[in-house]
């Protein structure tokens, strides 16, 4: 694990390099985040830092959580993520920017991927289609499913289904840009998700 | 689109591109690296497509070199292009010359635009 950012995915465009390349980049407002709650090894088992991220209405938040957000004496966060094994050293209420990220560095990107529906095998796991003519009618079928000695399907076949709409995370993305003054992060490639959506940036765990 | 996204696409917008059009004959010079030096390239031909808007917006630029058509497609706000001249305005009836790919020699001309173009007029 190690450090990371709960951020807002606000949509893609393209940026000039320094050298005059142009890159696709997604831009994400990422932050401030405060520091919700410290979690140690000797009250909580393992070191942990929840983070939160965007300011909520008073109203709209229970009576436990209010207690949660006065203990650390901060106004009410819509998400609350935890990140293990925090490298830097914080206080609950410190606010966290994109400055714990340089540029050039890579990171992994965790998103809710954009939900497609019903798909069919082809889509969902990229299965050949069959000849479209001489005869043919076997166009987008899944084929089969299996022995017929088996006597039944075995777990986990690969079939039709809900595709989509599920957390997916992007290794190793290049940070091409870091907007301090307006905490945005550009990074390399596409992320998981619709725009505005909530994505966590973590540095690479592979890199 | 967000307006966050607009402002830093924005920011890497030229200004002084010139005014020019598919059709047109234009010197752009191109910035190369070599062996650790940086020099300038001059490109001439036609331009035979403009597209995109934005940062994203390129151009297709085309000569024939030694009997053989070469094409190279920039970004109009590319850092590389030192320098864009237009060299002559085109009298042409379509946004996408392609069918030139098809002509050669004195068939694979553009007529040049006689009156001077109005500035305003874009």
């Amino acid at each position: 694990m190690g450090k990371g950012l709960i951020g807002k995915k606000l949509g893609m465009t393209q940026v000039f390099k320094d050298d005059g390349t142009l890159v696709p980049v997604t831009v994400i407002q990422a932050g401030p985040n405060v520091v919700v709650q410290k979690k140690t090894e000797e009250t909580d088992g393992y070191n942990a830092l929840q983070l939160g991220f965007e300011d909520k209405k008073e109203f709209r938040t229970n009576k436990p959580l209010k207690g949660h957000f006065k203990r650390a004496g901060v106004s009410p966060k819509k998400h609350l993520v935890e990140f293990r094994d925090f490298p830097e050293d914080l206080k609950e209420g410190d606010e966290i920017t994109v400055d714990i990220f340089a540029e050039g560095e890579l990171v992994d990107v965790t998103g809710t991927s954009k939900g497609k529906g019903f798909a069919g095998t082809i889509k969902r796991h990229n299965f050949a289609r069959g000849p479209m003519s001489h005869g043919s009618k076997s166009h987008r079928i899944p084929g089969s499913i299996g022995a017929v000695n088996a006597a039944r399907v075995f777990k986990g076949q690969k079939m039709a289904g809900r595709m989509g709409n599920e957390r997916v995370t992007v290794q190793n993305l290049e940070i091409v840009k870091i907007d301090k003054e307006k905490n945005l992060i550009l990074v390399k490639g596409a992320v998981p998700g619709v725009r505005n959506s909530i994505v966590y940036i973590k540095e690479a765990v592979k890199a | 689109m967000s307006e966050i996204i607009k402002e830093i696409e924005k920011l890497q917008l030229r200004d002084d591109i010139p005014d020019f059009r598919p059709g047109d004959t234009l010197r752009i010079m191109v910035k190369i690296v070599e062996g650790g030096k940086e020099r300038l390239q001059a490109f001439e031909g036609i331009v035979i497509s403009r597209q995109g808007t934005g940062v994203r917006e390129t151009f297709t630029i085309r000569k024939v070199s030694h009997g053989v058509g070469v094409e190279r497609i920039f970004p109009v706000h590319s850092p590389r292009i030192a320098e864009y001249k237009v060299l002559a305005r085109g009298d042409v009836r379509r946004a996408k010359l392609y069918y030139l790919r098809q002509r050669r020699g004195k068939a694979a001309r553009v007529k040049t635009k006689r009156e001077v173009r109005n500035q305003n007029d874009n």
